[in-house]
């Protein structure tokens, strides 16, 4: 279902009655996000020294192929065993902060702290993913998917809508000490990004 | 916490929710795209395929539950963070951050970061000559109350030039930063003061091409919210995608 025949379904307001508010419009993080909204342990979706914790580091390139020096990248994943710590999510993972954000370096670069998500349910397992930077005025979405579960990723049914020649854009690879993940906004190699 | 609309209380047979909650898209021409030549920097950034659809699971429409501990006791007063105050008016920015349904978001977190009143960043990217004032860093963060409201104080950013096009020039914003409950609900936005003269030359105001989303950007002076002798206030209610009563049923496997 496209998003525009969701909205078909669901005439304004229909299923809650009277009230309904439009939601606030995007606008770009602008040039200057490093002075807000980088944490100390931003990329510590993990604690330090967790076992089997890892890096994923990567670079978030513009349609040039330059580095974008002024982004960054939130990930949002399940723990190892596919749960949340969140209420809608009944097997509750309690203190599982599966967040992680990292502001890009001058070079374009980012790294995060974790270890591999679970499978959650009829899907491989996978990172949520979302990219700012200066000349985004709304975030753009995508997942990363690990070399690791190939027998998943033949049944997932995300990966099978994305067209075969672009799927490697969701993979990350693996490293000496993790996994890298690269980020091209635009241009040859441009990464499939989602509308959720 | 919010009470979902849909209670997760039925599983399957591995323990996650059999029915999960749906977030509305957001209506067209309330968001910008992605893709604005008036803004030159979307230029090399947008991605050129189109998106694809990522359907609502369970990641999805979860989300980090960020609240306390992220925030200080000073965090929401950027006129008390340094030895002495900043130069600029005063001022009281508080709004309340709800879903499309009028739900409020309670406990959550909301970062904000923003020039001086000379419309310098403490970035080491900002070259416009217009002094950094020593008692200001220009960041803050406050979780929302229990019935989703938050307040900050703060000055009153100025206008600065940036060099988008001939004589361009930012109207006043504060930079917003929100998560909501949901992955599909989180949101950077901009905050924008109400009658600023350079609205009509600002082309990422004027990206969002429908009206009334666009004047959602903008606080409104807040007259009850104002103290005498002291500060002016200012409302800006932040509303996040609102979620569907009907619940999307997760595949038995």
């Amino acid at each position: 279902m496209t998003a525009a025949e969701l909205a078909a379904t669901d005439p304004l307001g229909a299923d809650v009655g009277a009230h309904f508010d439009g939601p606030t419009p995007s606008q770009t993080v602008g040039p200057y996000l490093a002075i807000g909204l980088p944490w100390p342990d931003g990329p510590d979706v993990v604690p330090p020294g967790t076992p089997g914790a890892f890096r994923i580091v990567g670079t978030v390139y513009d349609g040039h192929g330059d580095p974008v020096p002024d982004a960054m990248i939130e990930t949002w994943q399940a723990d190892p065993d596919g749960h949340f710590d969140h209420p809608d999510d009944p097997r509750r993972a309690a203190g599982w902060r599966g967040f992680g954000r990292s502001a890009t370096t001058d070079a374009g670069g980012y790294v995060i702290n974790t270890v591999l998500p679970g499978a959650l349910p009829g899907q491989a397992p996978h990172v949520d993913v979302s990219v700012f930077a200066r000349g985004l005025l709304d975030r753009v979405v995508t997942r990363i998917y690990f070399p690791d579960h190939a027998e998943a990723h033949a049944a997932d049914p995300v990966l099978a809508s994305v067209p075969e020649q672009r799927r490697a854009t969701l993979l990350a690879v693996r490293t000496d000490d993790g996994y890298r993940f690269d980020v091209h906004l635009q241009g040859p190699g441009e990464t499939v990004f989602f509308d959720v | 916490m919010v009470t979902p609309t849909t209670q997760p209380d039925a599983t399957l047979s591995n323990g996650a929710p059999a029915a999960l909650p749906r977030y509305r898209p957001a209506p067209p021409g309330s968001q910008p795209p992605l893709d604005f030549p008036g803004y030159r920097s979307t230029t090399l950034r947008h991605p050129s395929q189109p998106l694809l659809l990522l359907p609502q699971r369970l990641t999805e429409v979860t989300g980090p539950v960020l609240g306390p501990g992220r925030v200080g006791p000073l965090d929401h007063d950027l006129t008390r963070q340094h030895a002495g105050e900043p130069i600029g008016p005063r001022i009281i920015v508080h709004g309340t951050l709800r879903d499309g349904d009028g739900r409020p978001v309670p406990n959550s977190l909301v970062e904000i970061w923003q020039a001086n009143a000379g419309g310098r960043y403490r970035h080491k990217a900002d070259n416009w000559p217009s002094p950094l004032d020593p008692n200001f860093t220009g960041v803050g963060r406050a979780l929302t109350d229990a019935h989703g409201h938050y307040e900050f104080v703060t000055i009153k950013p100025g206008a600065y030039p940036w060099g988008n096009h001939d004589n361009a020039w930012r109207p006043a914003h504060i930079h917003f930063s929100v998560f909501g409950q949901a992955f599909t609900q989180r949101l950077v936005t901009q905050m924008y003061f109400p009658d600023d003269p350079l609205f009509a030359h600002d082309p990422i105001f004027n990206s969002v091409r429908d009206e009334a989303a666009r004047q959602r950007l903008v606080s409104s002076f807040d007259l009850e919210h104002t103290i005498e002798q002291w500060a002016l206030g200012f409302r800006f209610d932040i509303v996040l995608r609102g979620r569907l009563a009907t619940p999307f049923e997760e595949p038995h496997q």
